[in-house]
């Protein structure tokens, strides 16, 4: 069960407002996170607990394929994105290096900065504590639940490797 | 099955794909940058392996901040180095150098019918040649790099058709412009984008390039062309490889098929802080400029430094006006300067650059600062993008980009005289 407080943004947050690149000379994620979000949200860093969610509108993750976003993202604590849409690189990366994704528009409506929220991945329910509401989020598809059941592709493509072996 | 279908298809090993259907599809090139492989060689070696599937398909270009612009910089560019020649991978040192969206179709790396994965997001550049070519993180690429697969989702085509002949100073980059401009940033999101129609059988390599670079901005997995003589001509030549020509069915099914006519297109500009933001030129109303780049994947090929000298010639850029010209490639910069453009442009007061992708991404060479406006032909105009969250990035064609620089403010190349 996740549990967090809620950072909530519009439309189109891109991969540049997630993380710009002046501060992809680096690939450690601590210092990644340390400017998660800052050119559309200064304070992100700072308000920012463990196990908090980001939850946006449509379009989320749009623009570069750096994976440092959903590495910084991860490195901040956050222990999901609930979204409208996501954009498809940052969708592939983030089931990679296993930050939970989740897309419903209901619960993205439904739901506030601050809220409370819990998330059961396994039953893919998202509960608004603060406003005691529940919402279903759109199911992985089988594939994708093979890579996040191996724990990201790396552990996926290891399996994959050791049974050509066999 | 329509262009992309078929591409996937022969490389999943299969007769038939359709929209939806989950693939493992062999790769012909893998490429990674100076920002994504460091990243991409760190989750290689955790899959235990001491070499990579095939050296020959792997391409790592460092031309992010390069030539390095700092020691952290330099660290990670030398990940890269090393690893190239342990593992006998193609590098592109300081000096052969350029943004490898320039260099990979012009030394004959990509060829028509390819599967091309990388790990940036305008990869899907080289669907100009008539490749599926898709951006990808760099788990993907170093899952890639260890078995020469990749696992896929088949995405739905988008087909858009381009009829009427195009106005002088209206080119790829214009098409582009005004697609995303009517579909929106996630128009095309999870699916594939076909381009074609009279004006695209028209269109230079170089402008199919553009538009196939900036796909992404609509949120597409690839851009594709049917390649035709001209793609073909182009790549044969430059590799000893074949290339493959996979054409849709004339029956082959699309998401939707969208039709414009451009006879009356004026140059476009996308305003800040998206893409897809676009108005014609002559709608752009006193936007005075601090900057001014010409460059980039997107435009910083021959055709691009061309346009911008032809208008450049005899003038002088505004005194209020910095403007950058970065040609793409080694290659590119060469045949600009036999063709006496570079001299255009430092007799115009242009500052010309070694190729990198420095400013495009506010990396460095062209960094604006709080409450500055540039005007690029670059490929996003994000919140950030170049510099300060503060500074505003506009996009254009580079005969846009270039009369902006003369007058000071962002006008159509017919208002100049």
């Amino acid at each position: 069960m996740l549990k967090g407080r809620v950072h909530k943004y519009g439309a189109n947050v891109d991969t540049d407002a997630i993380i710009p690149a002046r501060h992809l000379n680096v690939s450690d994620p601590f210092d990644l996170a340390r400017h998660c979000m800052e050119d559309i949200d200064l304070d992100f860093v700072k308000n920012v607990k463990p196990g908090d969610i980001i939850v946006a509108t449509t379009n989320f993750g749009c623009g570069s394929s750096r994976e440092h976003a959903p590495i910084a993202i991860k490195a901040s604590g956050v222990s999901a994105v609930i979204a409208k849409s996501f954009a498809r690189i940052f969708f592939r990366n983030a089931i990679n290096i296993g930050l939970p994704l989740l897309e419903s528009a209901e619960a993205v409506e439904a739901t506030e900065t601050g809220d409370e929220l819990e998330i059961d991945l396994t039953a893919g329910t998202i509960n608004n504590v603060t406003r005691g509401k529940v919402f279903l989020a759109k199911p992985y598809p089988d594939f994708m639940s093979e890579i996040i059941k191996s724990g990201g592709l790396i552990e996926y493509t290891r399996k994959r490797l050791a049974g050509k072996a066999a | 099955m329509n262009l992309a279908e078929k591409i996937l298809a022969a490389h999943a090993g299969k007769e038939h794909v359709s929209p939806g259907d989950f693939i493992s599809a062999k790769v012909d090139v893998i490429l990674a940058n100076d920002i994504t492989a460091p990243i991409a060689i760190r989750e290689f070696w955790k899959l235990g392996l001491e070499k990579v599937f095939d050296p020959k398909k792997i391409v790592l270009v460092p031309d992010h901040f390069v030539p390095n612009k700092d020691i952290a910089s330099a660290e990670q560019a030398k990940i890269l180095r090393e690893f190239s020649r342990a593992q006998g991978v193609t590098f592109f040192e300081c000096g052969q150098m350029g943004i490898e969206h320039v260099i990979l179709h012009e030394k004959g790396l990509v060829m028509p019918g390819d599967v091309i994965i990388g790990a940036d997001s305008h990869t899907c550049t080289y669907g100009a040649l008539g490749a599926f070519a898709t951006g990808m993180g760099s788990t993907d690429v170093a899952s890639a790099m260890a078995t020469g697969d990749i696992w896929m989702k088949v995405p739905p085509t988008i087909k858009f058709n381009y009829k009427g002949k195009l106005p002088k100073y209206v080119g790829g980059k214009d098409l582009i412009l005004y697609t995303i401009g009517q579909i929106g940033v996630d128009g095309a999101l999870y699916a594939a984008m076909e381009f074609g129609g009279e004006v695209i059988d028209k269109l230079s390599m170089e402008g199919r390039f553009t538009m196939a670079n900036m796909a992404i901005e609509a949120g597409a997995k690839a851009g594709l062309f049917t390649p035709d003589k001209k793609a073909v001509a182009y790549a044969k030549g430059r590799s000893e490889r074949k290339p493959v020509v996979f054409e849709p069915d004339a029956d082959a099914a699309y998401q939707a098929v969208h039709e414009y006519d451009v006879s009356k297109m004026e140059p476009q500009v996308a305003l800040p802080h998206l893409p897809s933001n676009v108005k014609p030129v002559s709608q752009v109303n006193r936007v005075y400029i601090d900057q001014v780049v010409i460059g980039s994947c997107t435009n910083g090929r021959f055709e691009d430094l061309q346009m911008a000298a032809s208008i450049l010639n005899g003038k002088k850029v505004n005194s209020n006006v910095r403007c950058i010209i970065i040609p793409g490639s080694q290659q590119v910069y060469l045949d600009a300067l036999r063709s006496g453009y570079i001299e255009v442009f430092i007799e115009a007061g242009c500052a010309v650059s070694t190729p990198t992708c420095g400013p495009c991404l506010g990396g460095h060479m062209g960094i604006l600062a709080a409450g500055e406006k540039c005007l690029a032909t670059t490929n996003r105009n994000f919140i950030g993008r170049m510099g300060s969250p503060k500074s505003e990035v506009y996009l254009s064609n580079p005969a846009v980009a270039a009369a902006s620089a003369i007058a000071g403010k962002i006008v159509s190349p017919e208002a100049l005289a």
